[in-house]
């Protein structure tokens, strides 16, 4: 069984999310282990939930990055196995570096939760390899800062590099370029604003979020 | 006893009487002074009196009344009394829920005051023991031609928002609507349902003597004091400066008070021996319930209590509805266990004090005795009130009321689509975190709120009614409505109603007419919950709705949760496919008495006369469920405000559907709002079991088409409109309203 870590800082709140999609939905092992953990390499894939990390506070992440747990984070990002941030964990991934751009504002200055239909950028990633190229699937969104921003010089190397993983197909929050997920330049870390971990049984409304989950079942399974 | 210099001494308090200003009569402190402490109480203890003999803490005025619900019933835990009401969903577990209102500091700060009632009837629904798994806002505003109710909207939705989507519990419904009448005095009442093992049970209790008061969570400060005896009065214009008794929340701090909880009471039961939620009258009502609760007495160091600025006094201290903090009675000898818990979550947690066997009730500060009163006297011998009643002038001769006939039905239906209060609330719902814990399985905008039990078959539905223009017309027959909605949204979602939770949002109770009508519709409530087999587990009283001398219309929220025994009963309003046959549950007549066709066609203050019958209301309810549980129905919506014309357009909307069909009703019975009413829809394979079984309860009247088109001929013309352009206005208006 593959081992996935969620890590949760005080003010997650899909955690048990995610620990229930990885048990229930995807039936591999999952743990929740807390903001003080230093050590995660006993674990197969690391996942950063959604929430309110430290209230979220000053700014989104902004105070999580400074958690004892995160130089495991980069440790275990550094060996090359799969970081996945969702939500408030893609802007903790922003704030500590482990990928490019930020998250502002949405455009409207409002908290938006609806199914968004977004479209598979990338089929070639640890994370989205059980997607068909081009896949146009829906996945609930739910936030108020998911307003994607880097500079051009940095877009361009998201694009060179192929590492915008999810766009939206109707911008609900004016993140550059529809981005919806972006993976760092080694593909290991995916962050992304939509929720899988409620798109993984069908009373959830949908059942598209389980393929990502499927997609690091397969990655751990070729390098086992 | 002992004065504080800067304070009146007793006497002085006597003779100066600022304990009116504070809401307590003449009478009341007499009777304290001369019969129950036997003295005259100092400042400290006059302030202690005066806010827990408020109506919104003691109840003192409604008791009367509320004694006549309906609490009994197979499933009931808990009833009144506690933090929430609790019932038995089987396979050991228990559905937790109540509602609260938060109107006047919605008024005042809307932010502020939304967010802190979102968290007080969190911290309600914890304290038993429950993880809370979903919440529901029923709103009421002014008109929104009024830019003043255009912003309380934004700032009160914003304020739920953001205290709800931080937390991690689905907001997953709710209702909002609009009439003139809650100009100056919106109504927010928030509902919160919690899920927990019977055997986690707790409830607030100080009991063993010797065992110790523990405090946890934000600091005192002197936030919110007299909150509760602003509650108990009228508003004023002049009122809206004293945003001293508005609180601030912190749900960050509330996410954590809640998780540190939750784990103490899951793991740690044995050590704790009772929890409450410092909510209205803060630490004084918190302690003194947990006391009389268990016929006990309490003793606390005020010294001990964390602040957040110096030179609090006792009375502050005491009267502080600082938010986000918890009592607890832990065992002598095991308070470090919990207190080790608590520092896990980076909260203040402090030994305040312990539990007496005198039943007496003792403050201490700077080392002297501040207040020494019995524990009685402070919650069980406030003296009730029944108030003098008398029926409204406007109910002596009610008239039945006729609708003038309407030639161009598609016009109406469209207009009544673009009522704040009928449009689409998606506007707002979509500012909502409707999915986090993700078992959200229906989402705001159907019947009723769908939310999953994990692991086992069932899920809760949920849903939050009242229609006060009926309550106006009728307090007696509208509160049978009011219950009967609600039941036909939860049996529609494919549940049976097993209780209810209450608001009672009512004009002042030394208003007789007021009180005549809060007296009329719980009996109606009452009558309802019995044959619905509903009882009321919890709520809350809210008197003093009025502003400037205007009174809201009484407004007694129902907050209903229903059981769906399987998840395959899950039904929802819209639609599924073309070619499926869609039925009319339930007989037709000029029911537009209150109706959103008489408040279009001007008539704001609603007038005539309401017909219902329990009888068939119970009756068109069963078929639905039967039917749903013999998977006969594709959809099921109930009939509401607007009639048939709005209910067939929005079971149109989300899958695109178009729908053809005729009936023998007028074009102005479209929109009649005859109550006890379902549209359904059908495969066409099932048509002849579902006929066989409706036994004449149900017409045929058409069925939905692939087409962008409504056509309903009807027996003095036809209702013939594109589907889009309605789904265009329903959409839109809110938003368009709202510039």
């Amino acid at each position: 069984m593959m081992k996935f870590a969620v890590v949760s800082f005080p003010g997650s709140n899909c955690d048990e999310d995610l620990y229930y999609a990885i048990t229930d939905g995807l039936h591999e092992a999952a743990t929740v282990v807390p903001h003080t953990t230093t050590d995660l390499s006993d674990f197969d894939v690391v996942l950063i939930p959604g929430g309110f990390s430290y209230g979220d506070y000053l700014r989104s992440g902004a105070i999580a990055k400074f958690a004892p747990v995160m130089p495991a984070v980069k440790d275990f990002a550094n060996t090359g196995k799969p970081v996945l941030g969702i939500c408030n964990g893609f802007q903790i991934l922003t704030e500590a570096g482990l990928l490019p751009g930020t998250l502002q504002h949405n455009q409207q200055m409002q908290f938006i939760c609806e199914p968004e239909p977004l479209q598979v950028e990338n089929n070639q990633t640890m994370f989205t390899s059980a997607f068909q190229d081009q896949q146009r699937i829906t996945l609930p969104i739910a936030h108020g800062e998911g307003n994607y921003y880097c500079d051009e010089a940095t877009l361009a190397s998201l694009r060179e590099n192929h590492q915008i993983a999810f766009t939206y197909r109707r911008n609900p929050n004016g993140s550059v370029s529809d981005i919806a997920g972006i993976t760092n330049q080694a593909g290991n870390v995916l962050g992304m604003m939509p929720h899988p971990e409620r798109a993984v049984e069908d009373i959830q409304g949908g059942t598209d979020g389980l393929l990502v989950f499927k997609s690091l079942v397969q990655a751990h399974l070729r390098t086992v | 006893m002992q004065q504080l210099k800067s304070e009146p001494t007793p006497e002085e308090i006597r003779d100066q009487k600022p304990y009116e200003a504070w809401g307590l009569s003449q009478r009341e402190y007499d009777y304290i002074s001369q019969k129950l402490i036997g003295r005259l109480p100092n400042y400290t203890e006059t302030g202690l009196f005066a806010v827990m003999w408020s109506e919104h803490c003691s109840y003192k005025n409604s008791k009367p009344i509320l004694r006549k619900f309906w609490n009994d019933g197979s499933r009931v835990i808990q009833g009144p009394g506690e933090g929430a009401g609790v019932l038995d969903i089987g396979d050991g577990q228990a559905v937790v829920f109540k509602a609260e209102s938060h109107n006047h500091p919605s008024f005042v700060e809307p932010f502020e005051g939304a967010a802190t009632g979102v968290g007080g009837i969190i911290r309600d629904i914890f304290s038993m023991g429950a993880k809370p798994i979903a919440s529901l806002d029923s709103l009421r505003f002014g008109e929104l031609d009024n830019p003043k109710n255009r912003y309380l909207l934004t700032e009160i939705v914003a304020g739920i928002a953001a205290y709800g989507n931080c937390i991690g519990i689905p907001t997953v419904g709710g209702e909002i609507s609009f009439d003139s009448v809650y100009d100056g005095n919106p109504l927010v009442n928030v509902m919160c349902v919690g899920l927990m093992d019977q055997a986690d049970l707790k409830r607030g209790r100080a009991s063993g003597t010797g065992n110790s008061i523990i405090y946890v969570g934000a600091k005192t400060g002197r936030d919110g004091i007299h909150g509760a005896t602003f509650a108990s009065n009228e508003f004023s214009e002049e009122k809206e400066a004293n945003r001293s008794a508005v609180q601030v929340g912190d749900p960050f701090m509330e996410k954590l008070l809640t998780d540190a909880c939750l784990e103490i009471i899951h793991d740690h039961a044995d050590i704790l021996m009772g929890i409450q939620d410092m909510g209205a009258a803060g630490l004084v009502s918190s302690s003194a319930e947990m006391a009389s609760k268990a016929k006990s007495g309490v003793t606390m160091d005020l010294d001990l209590v964390p602040q957040r600025e110096p030179g609090m006094s006792a009375y502050e201290i005491m009267l502080s509805e600082s938010q986000e903090r918890m009592l607890l009675c832990v065992k002598k000898g095991q308070e470090q266990t919990v207190l080790d818990i608590f520092a896990r979550y980076d909260l203040d947690a402090v030994v305040v004090g312990s539990v007496t066997d005198d039943r007496q009730y003792r403050l201490y500060q700077h080392g002297q005795l501040v207040t020494d009163v019995p524990v009685t006297s402070l919650v069980d011998d406030v003296v009730e009130q029944e108030q003098p009643s008398a029926k409204p002038a406007r109910l002596a001769h009610v008239k039945s009321v006729e609708t003038t006939p309407i030639k161009d039905p598609a016009a109406t239906l469209k207009k009544l689509l673009g009522q704040p209060t009928i449009a689409s609330k998606q506007s707002v719902f979509k500012q909502y975190d409707s999915q986090v814990q993700a078992n959200t399985a229906v989402t705001p905008g159907s019947d009723a709120a769908v939310v999953r039990v994990r692991h086992t078959k069932k899920a809760l539905a949920m849903t939050t009614d009242c229609n006060a223009r009926y309550i106006y017309l009728d307090p007696f027959v509208g509160g049978q409505i009011a219950v009967s909605e609600a039941a036909r949204n939860i049996v529609a979602s494919g549940g049976i109603p097993i209780g209810i939770t209450d608001c009672l949002n009512f004009g002042s109770p030394n208003d007789p007419e007021s009180y005549w009508e809060l007296d009329q519709s719980v009996q109606g409530i009452a009558l309802a919950c019995e044959r619905f087999d509903t009882p009321v587990i919890s709520g809350n009283v809210s008197m003093y709705n009025e502003t400037d001398g205007h009174s809201i219309y009484p407004t007694p929220m129902i907050g209903m949760v229903g059981l769906i025994e399987d998840t395959a009963y899950i039904t929802t309003q819209s639609f599924k496919s073309a070619g499926d046959a869609v039925y009319l549950i339930g007989n037709t007549a000029d029911d537009f008495a209150g109706s959103e066709l008489q408040k279009l066609q001007g008539q704001s203050t609603p007038i005539g006369k309401l017909n219902f019958d329990l009888n068939t209301e119970t009756a068109n309810q069963q078929l639905v469920q039967r039917a749903i549980r013999q998977h006969l129905l594709q959809s099921a919506h109930d009939l509401s405000e607007g009639g048939l014309g709005v209910a067939l357009a929005e079971a149109l909307f989300e899958a695109n559907l178009g729908f053809e069909g005729q009936t023998s009703l007028t074009n102005a019975k479209l929109f009649s709002e005859t109550q006890s009413r379902f549209i359904v829809s059908i495969r066409p394979e099932d048509k002849v079991e579902f006929e066989a079984l409706a036994a004449g309860q149900a017409v045929l009247l058409g069925e939905t088409t692939a087409q962008d088109q409504i056509r309903l001929q009807t027996a003095d013309g036809e209702l013939n409109t594109t589907v889009s352009a309605l789904k265009a206005t329903f959409g839109g208006a809110l938003e368009c309203l709202m510039k």
